[in-house]
């Protein structure tokens, strides 16, 4: 290739980034998460999935002229001329320990187990920064009156990320209560699902045993095969 | 037969013990309410008032709270779940007073206004004060008395009630119902009820409010002077708007018997299943089965309860 080829290459498009306070070039449209590794950061903690479900990356930025601070996934962040990125990929945070089997599903789980809860003044900091656009504010109020099944509901989508707890002026460990009030639904007040006792029965009367047996025997060819021509629609849940 | 009602919706805001341990007062009221034309629509998102007005002058945050259901109500305006109706209804006493004295400072401030405005970056609209804050018992005033008389079925005659109003539906003065020294909304109701209201000198004397949590005894004592004053007056009953309240006179009577022997339970009703009682709905929603002093006694033997049918009524 001569020099006239290379210029005729396509060239990435460079911006600059800051990251704990110095400049970087990085090329455009890259996540946060790459950006880092192209400039050379090797990432042991603050990265996981990389698919934005396991909650490992959590990152706050600020954009030119922008007083707010953001939150967002390192992995599914991509990054913007003259960002100033920190990763936490960690925050500290009060766990209760307990027995799901000794407790009820009653408002004063959380009065025991979290009483901060209480501190919770409604200011929305917490739906501010949080990445996966929750109303976490509505699920931590709903926890204070008692409303598990609404505090399960609408904290479903949370990846525990810790950004909420991280900036929540009253200190309260949302991700954690919201947790607790999800195993109490499932544990306690979700609707059972008779589909899943009927597999379970199933599965233990060996009905799909040999099914099994048949795919392990499979060359990895043949199972590729198998598996790219597999009918996605016609798959029972 | 009773007269066709047309409806009229109003937004409406519980407040956390309402879903809780007062949730005997939501079900008596929403129904006692609905049976005078007044669908109360919950608002679909909401949070803690606060419970307490903050008094410092420079923690704005502790306003937030209450601006954010005002928000709400603009917001069920904007989706039509109402029309044109900026109006808010509460029944608890303390999320009355907290969110009529915020709404207060909000009109009269526009600094405090534009501060917590920028700060809610979030909601789709900003506050000016719009929004007005009713309690029910307002409400039901407003309406005119006769017209509760009229929609009663059972009056309550013979039934003596002593009105008690604490302290949050009557001041500070500005933001009170009725007349801080002297009110009569509440006797007013029970009249139109067929109750006899019984006046007694503690009916504004405050029960002690959260001093029940770190200081029972004290609590119980309030309580103690309270109930026996209004006893003494002849009343059978109490009556409140106060889930705080109703709590303290009710349950604390645990702890009066053990102190007073000679204490004799009195029930304490909110005046929403009064209500309910007269305008003869259905049990279910009276919600007798919140209490502590038992109130299905009084209530069988006056007849207002059907001695045959079970009486834990919601």
């Amino acid at each position: 290739m001569n020099e006239l080829e290379k210029d005729m290459l396509p060239q990435a498009v460079m911006i600059t980034i800051y990251v704990l306070s110095r400049q970087y070039h990085v090329p455009a449209g890259s996540t946060i998460l790459t950006a880092l590794e192209y400039a050379g950061f090797k990432l042991k903690k603050g990265v996981g999935c990389r698919e934005g479900f396991c909650g490992a990356c959590a990152s706050l930025y600020r954009l030119q002229g922008d007083y707010k601070l953001h939150g967002g996934l390192g992995c599914a962040t991509v990054v913007q001329p003259e960002m100033q990125i920190v990763q936490l990929p960690y925050t500290p945070a009060p766990k209760a320990i307990y027995h799901l089997e000794e407790l009820e599903p009653v408002p004063e789980v959380f009065t025991q187990l979290y009483p901060e809860l209480y501190r919770c003044l409604s200011c929305n900091t917490c739906t501010k920064i949080c990445p996966q656009d929750l109303q976490v504010m509505d699920y931590i109020q709903a926890a204070v009156r008692g409303d598990l099944e609404q505090a399960a509901d609408l904290s479903f989508d949370c990846i525990q990320c810790g950004l909420c707890s991280a900036r929540c002026p009253a200190e309260i460990t949302q991700f954690n209560v919201a947790l607790l009030a999800r195993r109490l639904v499932g544990k306690y007040l979700a609707k059972k699902g008779k589909y899943v006792e009927d597999r379970i029965k199933e599965v233990e009367a060996s009905k799909f045993t040999a099914g099994y047996q048949e795919l392990q025997d499979l060359s990895p060819e043949d199972l590729k095969k198998r598996y790219f021509e597999r009918e996605l629609n016609n798959l029972i849940y | 037969m009773l007269p066709q009602v047309v409806m009229i919706q109003i937004p409406y805001y519980p407040g956390c013990t309402l879903k809780n341990k007062a949730s005997n007062f939501e079900t008596s009221a929403l129904a006692a309410a609905r049976a005078l034309g007044l669908e109360l629509v919950e608002l679909p998102r909401w949070n803690c008032c606060g419970a307490v007005f903050s008094l410092s002058s420079d923690d704005l945050m502790r306003h937030i709270a209450p601006t954010n259901i005002f928000l709400r109500v603009q917001e069920m305006n904007r989706d039509h779940l109402v029309e044109d109706e900026y109006r808010l209804v509460t029944f608890c006493a303390m999320c009355f007073n907290v969110l009529r004295r915020t709404n207060q400072r909000l009109r009269e401030s526009l600094e405090d206004r534009n501060k917590i405005n920028d700060f809610s970056y979030l909601e789709t609209e900003t506050y000016q004060g719009r929004v007005e804050i009713v309690h029910l018992l307002e409400l039901l005033r407003s309406m005119g008395w006769d017209k509760i008389q009229e929609r009663v079925q059972k009056p309550l005659t013979g039934l003596k009630v002593a009105p008690y109003y604490g302290c949050m539906l009557l001041r500070p003065k500005d933001v009170g119902i009725d007349d801080p020294e002297r009110p009569t909304i509440l006797e007013e109701l029970l009249r139109s009820l067929g109750a006899e209201p019984v006046d007694f000198p503690l009916k504004l004397r405050c029960c002690g409010s959260y001093q029940t949590v770190p200081n029972k005894d004290l609590v119980a004592d309030l309580a103690y002077d309270i109930l026996s004053r209004a006893q003494k007056a002849g009343a059978e009953a109490i009556t409140t708007s106060c889930p705080l309240c109703a709590f303290n006179l009710d349950f604390r009577q645990k702890e009066i018997q053990q102190k007073y022997p000679m204490f004799l339970p009195i029930p304490v009703f909110y005046f929403s299943q009064l209500m309910a009682i007269a305008f003869g709905l259905p049990q279910e929603v009276f919600g007798l089965a919140g209490h502590y002093a038992n109130p299905k006694t009084l209530l069988a033997t006056k007849g207002y309860l059907q001695a045959t049918s079970p009486l834990e009524g919601g």
